[in-house]
């Protein structure tokens, strides 16, 4: 399907285009080129709904490393099509906002083109069907997300969020990585599609809880569920439409798209069950009572997030117990945990995407984004303190938003917990709802600690440096206006939503209950007087005395384990790890050049070692070795002498006239062993070579006897008899051992092909003459370098780095 | 005789390897001229030694020695030349710059 392929790649393409582009598009007037991406692909995308809801699906798949089975397959379905519509939805809307946002100061063609790439990125996640293609993706989002979080990287804050996140999440990534491989060697297949249709053999198969476990690190660490949820808040460094948009709509679910994705391959056991429904808990609680203490209010944004990411875990994660019941009744009661999963999905999307634009225009128009020096902002910025209005309120669960219809069926779904027959941990699901409702009323405490602490009470001063409060420019507040009208749009109208985009999704995820009733719940506004509105209705009472109360009791904060934070442990662990690398780099690399020699020869013994205990036919031939006559064997042990007595030269005229000595004999080698050409060219060289020494020898101090210590000696000794064992011994075997026929019949045809009778010759000057001229090229360098050696002088005045 | 000369390229591959491994530039260098001794050899010596007359062809010879080693000596005999050259030069280089032996960094007691 040519449309997703383009979903993917245009976003690349464009990012390549930006750097170019805004050559003729100065400034600011590059993002409505950049506008037009997402915008034209979030319309080539809705028009597809409609056949999605009608049970199509689209599948494309062509070959990448098909060797590897690695094919790049995309696949759209509905849980595809709702998170790549909300990333081109809100990339629409969050590329507006920050048009005007950014200043023209700012390096605006690398935001967008990190920007851009990121979108490609995710979208590559949400729809590629091969787990190697989604990985490749991933980790791409990883990476465009530390570039846009260091985006003002001469703050330090910056650089230390960019690297948290990018440790965490990259790490994340890996386990998932080796889960995926085991899913491979289980099934065979990196394709979703497949492993979903095999799901009984991964279920039968041992690596299925590690391969499990594996896939849900990567997930956790994305989608920052406790315990790595601490890169979160850090990544609020990032330009606040960066976070708006990786950081509470997109990147951050692309953990909860896994899940769901993987829920009909892993969800048959309730381990499951377990690890994502707990950690999901934890987390909501977890990110709730941590986001009530924050001043900043981007980092409530972010405590919130995590929160919110929490409770859809926890609900995929009871969605998943559809798998295990067998009466419909029960399957249609955990299946709409999933529903209220997907549907929370987008209306958080929508609300908390709406409040970090306002958090964005406080900052851009006062300066300041703490609570403290906020306050009585509702009649200076009206429309702001509107959105703000709706989107807090919507997040707490009230009514008439779209946050209070899922949180109603959040409830559901918690309640519907106890008709579950879970065989040993009924007393441990019994306090889901309880954890639950706690969450929620420190969601609720929050949610109004940002209206009624930003908004109302008394005017604040500006601060030295700060511009006093007034309205922010339209421009920025169009994003969040469309936002906030779509949180009341999908109160007023959800079954369109439901239909539509849920549906599809749902079928996505549950495939063996397709078209099943109850599948796809009608949500209604009002369902009687039952449990979850009592638990609504208690959440806003105890929520505004608790709120009422809130310097009473905010003391609890500074006590205990509350005080205890991970980011300490990380970065106590971050630390050992430096230090421990550096101790442990230190040991071997001691800058100098002669032990990296060593390293070199043991590492060449060590192989050489090695291959020969694994080779096993030690057969050595010498039948076919040639007579020795008693002048060659005089020359060889002359040589064997001289060579051996440069070690123990005292002057470095003897160990240089030795080397002459060496080079002759080898020349008069090369006579005996009829290679007359080679014989000649020897002379030449080690005349020239020996003068040469010489030379030096003139200006060169004497050399010294330069082994102080009898160990350096013994080792040194010791590599350099074992490289020579080794080279004999490789030479030894191969002369035992002739598996090809020699080649070099073919340039005896010489004198027909190249007209010349000297073989050597000819194949140095025709046969092989490119290596020839590239030789003389190699002489000419090393001549250059001679000359400029010799010649160059350093300019009088200019120090040299070395001696200061 | 092959064997003979692999052992013979056995001792002077340890031999240069030594030097290679000591401190003073002079000895390094003579340590690459000597391990690229070796290696010409030892080239030489897989084609096979003394199997034929000498590859300039006649109507007479019946067998001529395997001319490719011999090619691929001659370039690595002008090569590590060109390098010798270098290093010589090199080393008398920073002698003048530095004012003393071009040694290489490496551990006092040593």
């Amino acid at each position: 399907m040519i449309t997703v392929l383009l979903a993917i790649f245009i976003p690349f393409i464009a990012a390549c285009l930006v750097p170019f582009i805004h050559k003729i598009l100065t400034g600011r007037r590059i993002g409505w080129f950049v506008i037009t991406i997402p915008l034209f692909l979030f319309i080539l995308l809705i028009r597809l709904v409609p056949s999605l809801s009608n049970g199509a699906s689209y599948l494309y798949t062509f070959p990448w490393i098909p060797s590897a089975d690695v094919y790049f397959s995309t696949h759209l379905d509905g849980l595809s099509m709702i998170f790549a519509l909300l990333i081109t939805g809100i990339g629409s809307l969050v590329v507006l906002y920050s048009i005007y946002y950014l200043s023209e100061r700012e390096a605006i063609g690398r935001f967008y083109t990190y920007l851009l790439l990121f979108m490609g990125a995710m979208l590559g996640v949400v729809l590629s069907d091969n787990l190697i293609v989604l990985y490749v993706f991933w980790e791409l989002t990883s990476i465009s997300s530390f570039l846009l979080i260091a985006f003002w990287y001469h703050r330090k804050q910056s650089r230390y969020g960019a690297k948290k996140s990018m440790l965490i999440t990259v790490t994340g990534g890996i386990f998932m990585l080796v889960g995926f491989l085991m899913l491979y060697t289980i099934t065979g297949t990196f394709n979703l599609q497949e492993l979903i249709s095999m799901r009984e053999v991964i279920a039968a198969d041992s690596l299925f809880i590690p391969a499990m476990l594996l896939v849900l690190i990567g997930a956790f660490t994305k989608s920052a569920q406790f315990p790595f949820h601490i890169w979160l808040p850090d990544a609020m460094e990032a330009p606040t439409p960066v976070s708006a948009y990786l950081h509470s709509a997109t990147m951050v679910k692309a953990g909860i798209y896994l899940v769901a994705r993987f829920t009909p391959v892993f969800a048959g056991d309730t381990t499951w069950f377990y690890v994502v429904s707990c950690v999901g808990l934890l987390t909501m609680l977890w990110g709730s009572v941590n986001a009530v203490k924050q001043t900043d209010l981007k980092a409530l944004l972010a405590f919130s997030t995590v929160s919110q990411l929490g409770m859809i875990m926890s609900l995929l994660g009871i969605g998943s117990l559809a798998f295990a019941s067998s009466e419909s009744t029960q399957i249609a009661l955990f299946t709409a945990a999933t529903f209220a999963a997907l549907f929370h999905l987008i209306n958080h999307s929508t609300f908390k995407g709406s409040l970090f634009m306002v958090v964005g225009i406080l900052d851009h128009e006062l300066g300041t984004r703490n609570i403290k020096r906020l306050g009585g902002l509702a009649t200076i910025m009206p429309i702001t303190f509107t959105i703000a209005l709706i989107g807090s309120f919507s997040m707490a669960g009230l009514p008439p938003f779209n946050g209070f219809l899922s949180k109603e069926l959040f409830f559901e779904a918690m309640l519907s917990l106890k008709e579950a027959n879970l065989l040993s941990m009924d007393s441990l699901v019994l306090l889901f709802p309880i954890i639950a409702w706690v969450g929620s009323i420190f969601t609720f405490i929050y949610c109004m600690i940002i209206v009624f602490q930003t908004f109302f009470g008394k005017v604040h001063a500006p601060a030295p440096g700060q511009r006093p409060a007034h309205e922010a420019p339209i421009q920025m507040l169009i994003s969040p206006m469309v936002l906030g009208s779509l949180v009341v749009l999908i109160f007023i109208f959800p079954n369109l939503l439901g239909t539509y985009i849920l549906g599809p999704a749902m079928n996505a995820v549950y495939p063996q209950y397709e078209g099943m009733p109850g599948l796809v719940p009608e949500i209604h506004v009002w369902h009687g007087w039952e449990m979850p509105i009592f638990m609504t209705i208690g959440v806003i009472i105890i929520g505004i005395l608790l709120y009422g109360l809130l310097r009473y009791w905010k003391w609890i904060y500074s006590v205990g384990f509350l005080q205890w934070t991970l980011d300490r442990l990380y970065n106590a662990l971050l630390q050992r790890i430096e230090r421990v690398a550096s101790v442990v780099t230190k040991t071997y690399m001691t800058g100098s050049v002669r032990d990296y020699v060593a390293y070199i020869m043991l590492f060449f013994i060590a192989l050489v070692g090695i291959g020969l205990l694994g080779f096993q036919q030690f057969i050595f031939d010498f039948s076919d070795d040639a007579v020795i006559e008693i002048n060659e064997s005089i020359i060889i042990f002359v040589m064997m002498c001289s060579s051996v007595a440069i070690l123990f030269a005292k002057s470095r005229i003897t160990a240089i006239i030795l080397n002459g000595v060496l080079g002759y004999s080898i020349a008069i080698l090369f006579v005996v062993f009829r290679a007359p050409d080679l014989a000649l060219t020897q002379i030449i060289v080690e005349t020239v070579t020996t003068v040469l020494f010489l030379l030096c020898f003139y200006y060169l101090p004497e050399w010294k006897n330069e082994y102080k210590s009898v160990s350096m000696r013994i080792r040194n000794g010791l590599i350099a008899v074992a490289s020579g064992v080794a080279v004999t011994v490789i030479a030894l075997l191969v002369q035992g051992h002739s598996m090809y026929p020699s080649i070099s019949i073919y340039y005896e045809t010489a004198s027909r092909l190249a007209g010349g009778l000297n073989v050597v010759n000819t194949i140095l000057g025709d046969f092989r003459a490119f290596d020839t001229m590239l030789e003389v090229l190699v002489l000419f360098i090393a001549g250059l370098g001679v000359y400029s050696l010799v010649k160059l002088r350093r300019k009088k005045g200019v120090d040299h780095p070395e001696e200061k | 005789m092959e064997t003979l000369i692999t052992l013979l390229v056995g001792v002077l591959v340890a031999v240069g390897v030594y030097l290679l491994l000591s401190k003073e530039m002079l000895r390094i260098i003579l340590g690459t001229a000597i391990l690229s001794h070796a290696i010409h050899l030892l080239l030489l010596t897989m084609g096979g030694l003394k199997k034929g007359d000498v590859p300039l062809l006649t109507e007479t010879a019946a067998e001529y020695t395997d001319a490719l080693p011999q090619a691929l000596i001659l370039t690595a005999i002008v090569i590590s030349f060109a390098v010798t050259a270098f290093l010589l030069v090199l080393s008398y280089r920073v002698y003048q710059e530095s004012g003393r032996g071009p040694r290489l960094r490496g551990r006092q007691d040593e």
